[in-house]
Order: structure tokens, then sequence, then C-alpha cells
């Protein structure tokens, strides 16, 4: 053993390589994306690693290998479990041989997600077993504990963190490599009753699967991670429930001396009812601290209801405990204090007569010299002001939605964009659509997408924006980047050659930065009948990091603004009633050299 | 008793490494620290913001309203948007080199910098201003304005870190080629 400094996501990733981890597949999405990084950065020879394409694949991948007796892990963010049910649903009923943990971050706030989803509530309508972590080194005994859990019950197990627990720093005792488990998978055995489903299989497993977790209640009432701090003073007649990060918000926040016991909830399901009825015993009250749903709390009303136990349970369903968003210290601190009839310390209230001053705001932009500011940059010119609709997907480039670009009219999910244009045009024939789509964006869910509009005789073009990596969420391989999570050099999978199979006449690749060529083609393709497509294609900069910065002469700049109202681009502001570029962000894309009217920015090289 | 320090700034400030510096030096000593960072959308640009709890008895990694010992903020506006986490009698170190977002110029609110660092003055009574402009003449980069804050901040007596401690962290994190531009930086006052 020995002391590392880790955020929770690298824990969970040794947890899973001291668990003798054998295959890792995911696919990024805040706040899940280190584990798999980790992964591959410190894993030994006996683990496979790999991005799939979207987290079904990756899903499927994990599966085929625990079938075969490995132990496997699946890596994503909460709306990756969405696309990913499929098999997981189907999959809970077959079962696998070697461990099987599914790793789903979960993000209330949301922070960096498009849904507040729980995926405790999910583990109760797929009926697999979860492990909720509150901090970093139970995150690392929790994934240890789930393998072992996945490999006894035959089923897949669910691990999920929220980003405060994937994004902390704690210095924990994890495994030296030499003392990591070694696992041998025994290979897959053919046997057509246990791995084709079939409705009779089902129905005969269903009932196992609902027996089998009705006997986990009973063990996990006896887990260590299902545990209670028994109170202390008179603030003992009454009780917390509570899990997660909220866990140690409401330690923060406990009298030493004076407070209720505390229920900690390790596996939100199948509940710890026997743990849960020993907690409730003699309490007149119970607070649940949640984040998300109220998915232990209605547990205990249940287990009151059941038991006929008259302990009064409260939490988010009583309001006492705000419905959405983010639990912190403070909202933690004020729930306790108004539930112990207290007052929480009086806020200070910032005088009156000494209001502070207005702040900027600062919504994420685009990198100075992103490529996709001059996609939208192109395609906002070449239509003026045409009737249009931009439907935009998810990315980096859902930022172009900002003022002064404005070019995101839709935004649902990733892949969406494309089908949400064709929708439209079945409605107003008469609009110009767009669909924009990025790189990893298109392996992942698009393609499909591109198909369906193309077989159902769709009208519009679909701008793909091909930045040679997945950025949003930390630039990341795909197909088309021709490298793979195992350090390997493959072949790459080319858009066009996807775009032209699938039956598309027009696709032209064009690099955004080359604005006039790029305006042009817009023009010229967008009047094109059908689905038709132009792919932009110029590297993140962030990864290319460029070594040029644009500079303007401010005797030649007239003080138009020009650059900084049509761009927005955050290296440049205004100096003395000049435009002026901030050197350190500038990267000499050379944009706002080609919209400057009087040729007074130069110096920048385009990529 | 635990330092509990809030790092603020704008995404690519370089607060992330400002945070892993203070963490390996409260290791360097043997002491507990928990982190908490801001990584996802906000980098881009947005406001960011760590948490760094140092000491015994910990839980969260996340410091609550006025519970903050310091607030090290790498923006005068960012200081004052996390002005709250501040406790009684608590620092802050602040930078005085303002960054203006484009929404400032393209439509949205205003930024006067005057306000904001007037604001400071009247409102924390243990303030630090750093001039983030002399620091990086003098020092030749504007690039290891991070490690000018710790320095500060490790004078300002707000820290049960020394400079030593510090000057350790960046040995074993710092790549070796900006090392002596580091350690001018923490020694670095005016
Ligand atoms: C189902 C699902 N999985 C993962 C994510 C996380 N995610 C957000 S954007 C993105 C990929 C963006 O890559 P790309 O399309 O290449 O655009 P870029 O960020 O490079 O501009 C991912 C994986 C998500 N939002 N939804
Ligand atoms: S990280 Fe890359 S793709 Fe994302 S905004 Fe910056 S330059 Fe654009």
């Amino acid at each position: 053993m020995h002391t590392e400094f880790l955020m929770g996501n690298e824990a969970i990733a040794l947890g899973a390589l001291a668990a003798g981890v054998n295959v890792v597949a995911g696919y990024p999405g805040t706040p899940s994306t280190e584990v798999l990084e980790t992964v591959a950065k410190r894993k030994g020879g006996q683990t496979y690693v790999e991005w799939s394409v979207n987290e079904k694949a990756a899903m499927e991948v994990a599966a085929g290998a625990a079938y075969a007796g490995a132990r496997t892990l699946v890596t994503m963010k909460q709306v990756g479990l969405n696309v990913a049910s499929d098999p997981l649903m189907s999959l809970a009923y077959i079962g696998v041989k070697g461990g099987m943990v599914v790793l789903v971050a979960d993000d209330p706030g949301p922070i960096s997600s498009q849904t507040e989803q729980d995926t405790r509530t999910f583990a109760q309508y797929s009926k697999l077993p979860c492990f909720d972590p509150s901090g970093v080194a139970d995150a690392y005994a929790m994934i240890q504990d789930a393998f072992k859990l996945s490999e006894r019950i035959g089923s897949p197990v669910l691990l999920r963190p929220t980003t405060r627990v994937d994004h902390g720093y704690e210095s924990i005792k994890v495994a030296d490599q030499d003392e990591w488990r070694v696992h041998q998978p025994e290979g897959f055995v053919k046997d057509p009753s246990r791995w084709v489903i079939f409705p009779r299989l089902s129905v005969v497993n269903h009932a196992k699967i609902e027996a089998r977790n009705a006997q986990l209640s009973e063990t996990l009432s006896d887990s260590r991670d299902n545990f209670v701090l028994p109170g202390a003073g008179e603030a003992a007649r009454v009780g917390i429930a509570t899990h997660g990060i909220s866990y140690q918000y409401v330690r923060e926040n406990l009298d030493e001396a004076n407070h209720p016991s505390v229920l900690r909830v390790g596996t939100p399901f199948p509940f710890p009812e026997r743990k849960a009825v020993q907690f409730l015993e003699g309490l007149d009250e119970v607070l649940c601290v949640e984040e998300l749903d109220p998915v232990i709390e209605r547990a205990l009303i249940a287990v009151c209801g059941k038991f006929g136990l008259s302990t009064k349970i409260r939490g988010k369903l009583t309001g006492d405990i705000q419905p959405s968003g983010e639990n912190t210290v403070e909202s933690v601190g004020k729930a306790i204090a108004c539930f112990l009839g207290s007052e929480p310390a009086a806020e200070v209230a910032p005088a009156e007569a000494d209001p502070a001053p207005q702040l900027p705001v600062r919504p994420p932009v685009l990198c100075a010299g992103c490529p996709h500011r001059a996609s939208f940059y192109a395609v906002k010119k070449a239509m003026g002001k045409r009737k249009t609709i931009y439907c935009g997907d998810i990315g980096c480039y859902t930022l172009g939605n900002a003022a002064p670009l404005d070019m995101v009219d839709t935004c649902l999910c990733m892949g969406a964009g494309i089908n949400i244009a064709q929708g439209v045009f079945r409605v107003e024939p008469d609009t110009t659509c767009f669909a924009f789509v990025g790189d990893s964006t298109f392996f992942a869910s698009g393609i499909t997408g591109v198909v369906n509009a193309f077989y159902n005789q769709a009208n519009l073009t679909l701008v793909v924006l091909d930045n040679s990596t997945t950025a949003m969420t930390g630039h990341q391989p795909h197909p088309g980047t021709g490298r793979t999570m195992m350090g390997e050099v493959v072949q790459k999978v080319s858009i066009e050659a996807v775009l032209r199979a699938i039956g598309l006449t027009t696709v032209e690749t064009v690099n955004p930065l080359d604005h006039k060529h790029a305006v042009e083609t817009v023009r010229r393709v967008a009047d094109e009948p059908g689905v038709k497509a132009i792919i932009f294609k110029s590297p993140c900069v962030v990864l290319a990091r460029p070594q040029s910065s644009s500079r303007v002469d401010a005797t030649a700049c007239i003080g138009c603004q020009r650059c900084i109202h049509e761009l927005g681009c955050p290296a440049l502001s205004l100096k003395g009633g000049k435009a002026t570029i901030d050197e350190t962000q500038c990267s000499g894309c050379t944009l706002c050299e080609q919209v400057c009217p009087v040729g007074a920015i130069s110096g920048g090289e385009r990529l | 008793m635990t330092d509990d320090i809030i790092l603020c700034g704008v995404g690519g400030q370089g607060t992330i490494l400002a945070s892993k510096l203070l963490a390996s030096a409260a290791m360097g000593r043997d002491l507990p620290v928990k982190t908490a960072e801001t990584i996802g959308m906000a980098q881009r640009g947005g406001s960011v913001l760590s948490h760094v709890r140092i000491g015994e008895g910990a839980a969260s990694p996340l410091i609550g309203t006025r519970r903050a010992s310091l607030i090290i903020a790498f923006e005068p506006a960012e200081a004052v948007r996390q002005l709250a986490f501040l406790r009684p009698g608590g620092t802050v170190v602040v930078s005085d080199r303002p960054i203006v977002p484009a929404s400032a110029l393209v439509g949205g609110p205003a930024y006067d910098v005057e306000a904001v660092m007037a604001y400071l003055r009247k409102r924390v009574e243990r303030l630090v201003v750093v001039d983030a402009d002399a620091a990086a003449r003098d020092l030749g980069s504007a690039k290891c304005l991070n490690v000018v804050l710790l320095g500060a901040a490790v004078r300002s007596g707000a820290l049960m870190l020394t400079a030593d401690d510090i000057a350790e962290a960046i040995r074993r994190l710092v790549p070796e080629r900006f090392q002596d531009l580091n350690a001018r930086a923490l020694a670095y006052a005016r």
C-alpha cells in the first residue's frame, strides 16, 4: 500500500485495476471522463481499454467480455446511460459471468449536463444493485466491493458517484501494482439456455432477480457501506438519512455534543431494509438529506408503512429539502437547523447602503482561434437575411449560440440535430435547414440520423465541424483520428467516405478559416436539393497549439469595432477606442484579419 | 483547525496548478488535504473555483459560505463574486489585473474595475493587492501569476504553510525549465 493524492475518478480507476479489471470501455462525458483516462495511463498488461464510439457500444463490448469471464468496467456520464440503457436493461435479465461494473457519473446542479437524472432511480427501474460513494477513499473501496458483488450474483452492478466525488481530491491509501489481483478469464462457454434472451427465459430470470434483490436487501443491511453514526445529546431522538457527498455536508454541520443519529446509505438499491428499521427504532422524525431524487426518503416511507413504524419522514416530499439542484454545506446546514427547530446562525446581510458593484458575466466561450467560430461565421454571412434554422448539437460548438454569433437555434441531445432539422423541414419546407454536428458526435450518433434524413427525402445541409478531436470533454480520440486508447495508430474512418457511401452526392471539405471560400461554398451547397454536406475541417487550437499571433496596427485601426462585434473572440478587446489583441490568447487564426475592413490586423498564420 | 482556502479566477488562469501546489505543500508537511475543482464547460473562459482544505477535521471537500479563511483571487471581479465564502476576519489576496469578458463588449453587463477594487478595499479588512502587471514586467513573464499570488498569501500570514513548503511543492510538480521562474515568482514582493 502507498498514499496518493487522487481525484475521485482516479481512485475509481485504481480501484478497478486493483480488482484485476480486464476490459474497460466507455464514452467520454463530464464528470466521468478521467476514470477511463486514468485506466489507460496506469494499467498493466492484463487490461484492455478503449474509447468506444458511444455508450451503447461500450456496454456491449464489456458485456461480451464479461460473458467470457473477464472483469469489466464501463464508464459514462448519466445521460450516456440513456444511450446504453437498451443493452443494459436486457443484460440485467441475462447476467454476466465475470464481474461487470457500470460506472455512471451523476451531475447534480447540473454543472455540465443536459439533465439532473438520478442513476439511483435507474437502478430501481433496471433492478440492478447500485453503490453511491461519499468521497475519494469510499469510491476506491466501493468499486472493489462492486466487482465482488457483481461476480457473486452474476449481474452487472452500478457505481454512481456525483461530480463532487468525481472531481474532489483526497490523499488516500491505495494498493501497489504488485498487489493488484490477477484475474484470468475462463473464456466463453456456449450455453443457449443462458446467453440467448427469449420471453420464456425472461419469465424465469425476472422471478430470480426479484428473489435475489430481496435477499440482497438482507445482506446489504450488514454491509460496511450502510452505517449509522449514533446521535448525541437531546437531538438524538431524531435522525438524518443521507448519502453521497451530502453525507459530508451533514457532517460539516453536526454539533459534536448534540446531534441526530445519522444513517449513511451507500447502497440505495437494493435498499438495506433491516438496517433502516434498526435506525428508525425510537426516532420521532427523520430528515432525508438527498441530492436529485428522494430515493432514500421514499424507501423509508415504504419501510415505515411495511413495518408499521410511526416515525415521520421528512425531506424533499415535505418541502424540507430543495427539490432540485445541488446541495451545499450551507443549504444542508440551514435544513438541519430548521429540522432541529433552532434558527441558523444569523446571516450578516451586506449593508444595504453598500451593494456589490455590477459584475461582468462569464458564460463559457469558444476559445480564441477556435475553428468553430469561423465555420458559424461563414454560414451566417452566406445566409444573410434568408429564412433559416440552425439545428445545433452537443460539443464545444454548442457555444456558437452566444452573441454575437447566435448560430444555434436548437440543441437537445447528442446527434439529435440532424433529424430535428428534418422535422422542421417537414413543417416549413421554405426554411433553409442546417444541422451542425461535431466529428465525435457524428460517429457517436450522427450517422443513423443522416441515413434517416437521406432515405426519407429531407432537404437540409449537414455541416460537420471536424476539429479532429472530442474537444468538449477534454480531447479524446475517436474513429476519425486514427489513434486508439491502446496507443495504436490505425486507419482513420473517413467522414466524407461514410457520407458518400450513404448516397450523398455533394460532400465538400473546406477550411473554415479561409473565409471567402467557405462563404462561397455554403451559398452554393445550401441551394442544392436533398441532403448535402459541408465538412469544415480545421484542428482544435488547444491541440494544434499554433505559435503565431495577430496584431492590430493602432494607426491603421479606425475604431469601427467590426472585429469585436462580428466575432466575439475572447482575445479581442477595446483599448483607447482601438481594437487590441491579447497575445496570450490569440492563436493567429487570421479570421479577424479577414473581417477588418481596412486591413489593420496582420501577423497570424492560418493552419 | 483547518486552512480553508478558495482559489478563484477565470478558466485558463492556472488556478488548478495553484491548488495542486498548495495540496502538495501540505502533504509535504504530512497534513491531510481535500480539494475540489471546477472541471468541464466552465474551463472555456468561465468563472472557475477551487476549494482547498488543509488540516485535521475537514469532512467535505467543499467549503461553506462564510467559512473560508483565505481567498486567493486571480481576478478582481472574481474576488467579489466569491466574497460570500470569506469568514469574518479572513484574508483576501487579489490580483488587480481585470480580465474583461467578450460579453462586456457585446452588450452584456459592463465591467468597472475601479468600482470593483474600491468595493474590495471597503469590505475586506485584510486585503492584499498584487500588482500583476508590475510582477509580469519584473519577472519577465505573465505566466507565473499563480505562484506570485501564493507567495503573497504565505507572507500575509493566513496559511499554516511556509514559503519553503511551497518551494518544495514547486520542485515536485513544475517542469524543470520553469523552476527558476517560479522560484523567483514565489519570492517576488514589491
Ligand atoms: C449521450 C452523451 N454522451 C456523452 C456526452 C458528453 N459530451 C458532450 S459533448 C461531447 C462530444 C463533443 O465532441 P465533438 O462532437 O467532436 O465536438 P467538439 O467538442 O470537438 O466541438 C460529449 C462526448 C453527452 N452530452 N451525451
Ligand atoms: S477546445 Fe477546441 S473546439 Fe473547444 S472551443 Fe477551444 S478551440 Fe474550439
